[in-house]
């Protein structure tokens, strides 16, 4: 008798979720929007090739034994007029294949884009519900900080703790440490929107009855906001989050386009558009234009995704 | 009877949906003479608000008229162009709405917005609109009229600036006015109030009122009819007196029994079990019928038309058995 | 009125005076200024002297007073890099960062307004849609990339437009040179104005076409399609001015976020502001540099602030009654 009712309730339980998200309003919005699906396929690629780019890349573009200086300026997909190799993307000043490097520099990229990211949320959000469920003088001078912070641009912000990085830290320890610099940077000029959106949601939840209930039968508060108020939050801070990484990854290269980030030894993104913009001049178009085409499509399908994302958690937004 | 100004005909209002048309209201009719208030009742939800949103046009998409019609002075207004329409809106059939915090425009003075709505309708110099405005602010009782009139919106209080409301609604003399819920956002002491202004200026201007709301009180002593509405579709209709003292429609009489301003014949207020359905789950037949202490067959299959009781149109079998008994 | 604008004032001054606080412990606590002026090889004495005449041994609050009083003159002492007073290079590279923050600002605001109410009123237009999109390639796009893009094309492949600097210029003061009034000084600002306004553009519109949307749901405007006015009259003499005035608040912002930004266009153009300043300043740990950079930006900051709160006193008429004591 066991086993008869047993089989048909776990077909069906896999089949109804499964019927859930097919049949949800979220899952309804995106498969209806193409340029949504292509973002979220394009996105994933990207992710894939920077994780999987040592295995991936024809070159290794960072270690210089294997650099030819005699391949570079090779153009895209011609051969080398010295040594007759061809590259896909082309060459640069050092004979360096610009496919590999972008596929490394998005690596690097990404990493620090979502390194930021999670810094971030985690300071916004423990801010955020300290604030939300302390109230008072706590409240009061999380959120004035968090005023200031968000009238000055994240850039200004960005460059001055690097700045003042740069000037602590001896050099030889700054030099090994630029990517985390760079994420705390990033990371510190963007936790705001983390922490008001968590803040007002926190205040909204603990007003009501079943977290009073909660605090009455002697429920410590950490439980209670990890418990009940956090899972409340989860869906805005998806939102602030993909938009976040857009920033992040944007914010991040800009820092490496000025000079002041990633060195030119492990080069991200804005690091080799930097390089390359030298030779846009002289004609060279490929060494910069490439890596910036690739930076211009990821920071856009994640946009495009944060953004949709945002509509559909909220209609009302629109 | 007088002429007929308003004629609604089987009027049909949908919302295009993912799962398919959600039926919003469903095959409405009835007249509203010249000069005439009729009261339109029901729970929220109902379908009241829609009625007066889909006679002036203002349906929001995407809603829309599905079928049946709409004829305002024996002309079709619901398949015109919005330009017609346009034409037709606050010179034909003016409207006002529940808030009246909301229903001005901040920035501009009494006198911006009540001069503009009064060029557009009437041809008047500017001197000579003021002067209307003036006297509209006047009629509806507003003290010092000429010299409130530059003030802004904010510089009046709940009731004052639901009298600038009517006075705006009536700028462009119209024959119909539809007061959607008016007193439902004011203050308990200002409601009647401002149902004596909409009622006496209207008289005065001679513009008949469609007046939406859930408060029979209101209705008893204002309304010439009344339409009783139940989940987008028209339960009872007919005099005021009649509805109130007999009421045909199991819901009328469960509406007015759950009322204490006019239950005192009865012995205790009686509470109608259950709730309006969804319209995405209205049941076949009448839709009042799994809540309905009367309920037979005939109710759970075929939906009822309009049947004419003593005075009252009723939507109800009870009254076809009757009828053919 | 006067009431609010006292207390506006010291608010501002409560800002700048944090922000002052900051720029001096950056002084108190990263880099010794003693080494940076007199390098390593200083003698002990050497060093005890200079400490003693810049006042460094003085209690920390009497040097932070002594800090905001220069800083107040203008005085904010001798750029380690440069060995020139900073409040003089600054004076100097300021008008070109004001000349193309104020060019693209207007630019800005312009195009933003225009296209913000056009895609709402148009909302479901191709042209409309094709803004929308457009507008999201432009907040994607980081504002270096614009301008590497627009220096391709217009200057490398067209070769229509100059790539860098600011052409010939005029000299007005002492020390404001304006490239306004030549034509080389007019073309080398198109792309740097073009590449700092795209940003903010795409923000105006978008927070105006937002706001638009808003201001057409409320019941004001229902009310007043109600009534029969024309299209016309409910877009432009009830919509629009609702729409504006919040409006006015964020842009004034965004124009004042402007200033910041030029440091990547003035670093894409080699723009010789006060931006390009400030990067050479970071790169170079130039201390009195930077600290003078921020509290300039901060004090922008404060006067858009100012501004904009007084235009919105002036132009909301609740605000106006309000506080003037009417009810």
């Amino acid at each position: 008798m066991s086993t008869e009712s047993k089989t048909p309730v776990d077909d069906i339980k896999p089949a109804s979720l499964w019927f859930r998200i097919i049949d949800s309003d979220l899952f309804n919005s995106f498969i209806r929007k193409p340029v949504i699906v292509a973002s979220a396929i394009i996105t994933l690629l990207i992710f894939a090739i920077a994780l999987f780019a040592p295995w991936l890349a024809p070159h290794t573009p960072f270690n210089p034994s294997s650099l030819n200086l005699m391949d570079g300026f090779t153009p895209p997909m011609t051969a080398n007029e010295f040594t007759g190799n061809e590259y896909l993307l082309g060459t640069d000043n050092q004979g360096r294949d610009i496919l590999s490097a972008i596929m490394y520099g998005t690596r690097i990229s990404l990493f620090v884009g979502f390194a930021a990211v999670g810094l971030a949320a985690l300071i916004g959000i423990t801010l955020g519900l300290l604030a939300g469920y302390k109230g008072g003088w706590v409240d009061g001078l999380i959120m004035r900080i968090a005023d200031v912070q968000l009238s000055f641009p994240a850039i200004l912000l960005a460059l001055l703790i690097f700045g003042v990085a740069r000037s602590i830290l001896p050099p030889r320890v700054m030099d090994e440490a630029t990517v985390w610099v760079l994420v705390v940077s990033i990371a510190l000029s963007d936790w705001v929107q983390y922490a008001r959106t968590v803040r007002s949601s926190t205040m909204a939840e603990k007003n009501k009855e079943y977290v009073q209930a909660a605090r009455l039968f002697g429920v410590p508060a950490p439980l209670i906001l990890l418990r009940h108020i956090l899972p409340n939050v989860m869906g805005p801070v998806l939102v602030i989050g993909t938009i976040g990484l857009a920033l992040a990854i944007i914010l991040e290269s800009t820092l490496s386009y000025l000079g002041v980030g990633i060195p030119p030894t492990q080069p991200s993104l804005g690091t080799l558009i930097r390089i390359g913009q030298d030779f846009l001049f002289s004609g060279e178009w490929w060494i910069t234009l490439f890596p910036a085409l690739t930076l211009l499509t990821l920071a856009l399908s994640v946009n495009l995704l944060g953004d949709w994302l945002r509509d559909a958690l909220n209609p009302r937004l629109r | 009877m007088a002429d007929t100004l308003l004629s609604v005909k089987d009027l049909v209002v949908e919302f295009p949906h993912r799962r398919g048309n959600l039926r919003a209201l469903d095959q409405i009719s009835f007249n509203i003479d010249r000069g005439e208030i009729l009261g339109v009742v029901g729970e929220s939800g109902a379908g009241k608000s829609l009625t007066g949103a889909a006679i002036i046009g203002l349906l929001e998409p995407p809603g829309h008229v599905a079928g049946g019609s709409i004829e305002l002075d024996g002309r079709r207004i619901d398949n015109i162009s919005a330009a017609e329409m346009r034409k037709i809106r606050g010179r034909k059939i003016g409207m006002v709405f529940q808030d009246p915090l909301t229903s001005l425009n901040p920035i501009l003075t009494i006198a911006d917005q009540l001069i503009e709505t009064i060029q557009v309708h009437l041809k008047m110099s500017d001197k000579e609109a003021r002067k209307q405005a003036i006297k509209l602010l006047d009629d509806v009782g507003i003290p010092a009229a000429s010299k409130r009139i530059d003030d802004y919106p904010h510089q009046f209080s709940g009731g004052m600036r639901q009298r600038v409301v009517i006075a705006l609604a009536l700028a462009g003399e119209p024959e119909l006015i539809v007061a959607d819920e008016p007193t439902t956002a004011l203050d308990v002491s200002v409601q009647a109030q401002i149902i004596d202004v909409l009622k006496n200026t209207c008289k005065e201007h001679g513009a008949a009122v469609m007046l939406v709301t859930h408060d029979m009180g209101v209705i008893a002593e204002t309304c010439d009819r009344v339409a009783v509405m139940y989940a987008g579709r028209l339960a009872e209709i007919g005099p005021v007196r009649e509805v109130i003292k007999h009421p045909k429609h199991p819901y009328t009489i469960g509406l007015m029994g759950s009322i204490p301003s006019l239950a005192h014949q009865v012995d205790r207020l009686v509470q109608i079990p259950g709730s309006m359905p969804r319209l995405d789950n209205i049941p076949t037949g009448c839709a009042f019928n799994p809540r309905c202490n009367k309920v037979f067959d005939r109710c759970r299959t075929e939906r009822p038309d309009l049947i004419a009781v003593e005075g009252n149109l009723a939507a109800c079998w009870l009254h076809a058995e009757e009828a053919t008994a | 009125m006067l009431a609010f604008i006292i207390r506006r004032l010291i608010q501002s001054i409560a800002v700048m005076l944090t922000v002052a606080l900051i720029s001096f412990t950056l002084f108190q606590f990263v880099g010794d200024p003693i080494n940076n002026m007199l390098g390593q090889e200083a003698s002990r004495d050497d060093r005890a002297e200079l400490r003693q005449r810049l006042g460094l041994n003085d209690p920390v609050p009497i040097q932070f007073v002594r800090f905001v009083g220069n800083a107040v003159r203008g005085d904010f002492g001798i750029s380690y890099r440069m060995a020139r007073p900073v409040s003089t290079v600054i004076m100097e590279r300021l008008p070109a960062t004001l000349e193309l923050a104020f060019v693209s600002g207007l630019f800005a605001l312009t195009l933003g307004i225009v296209l913000g109410v056009y895609t709402a009123l148009k909302r479901d237009g191709w042209l409309s849609n094709f803004i929308m999109t457009a507008s999201l390639v432009g907040v994607s796009l980081p504002t270096f990339v614009i301008g590497i893009l627009l220096i391709y094309l217009f200057a490398v492949e067209l070769q229509w437009l100059p790539s860098f600097g600011r052409g010939e210029l005029v000299q007005i003061t002492d020390n404001w040179r304006t490239g306004l009034l030549t034509e080389s000084g007019r073309k080398s600002l198109i792309l740097p104005a073009i590449t700092l306004g795209l940003f903010q553009l795409t923000l105006i519109m978008r927070l105006v076409r937002a706001e638009m949307l808003e201001v057409l749901r409320t019941d004001y405007i229902k009310f007043a399609r109600a009534r029969g006015l024309s299209q016309r009259a409910i877009h432009f003499h009830h919509a629009l001015k609702n729409t504006l005035l919040p409006v006015i608040t964020i842009t004034g912002l965004q124009l004042g976020s402007i200033i910041a930004f030029a440091i990547i266009t003035e670093t894409v153009f080699q723009w010789p502001g006060v931006g390009l300043l400030f990067i050479t300043a970071i790169n170079f740990v130039d201390i009195p540099m930077m600290s003078a950079y921020l509290i300039l930006i901060a004090f922008i900051f404060v006067i858009i602030n100012l501004i904009v709160d007084l235009l919105y006193f002036l132009v909301d008429p609740r605000l106006r009654a309000e506080k003037s004591g009417g009810h």
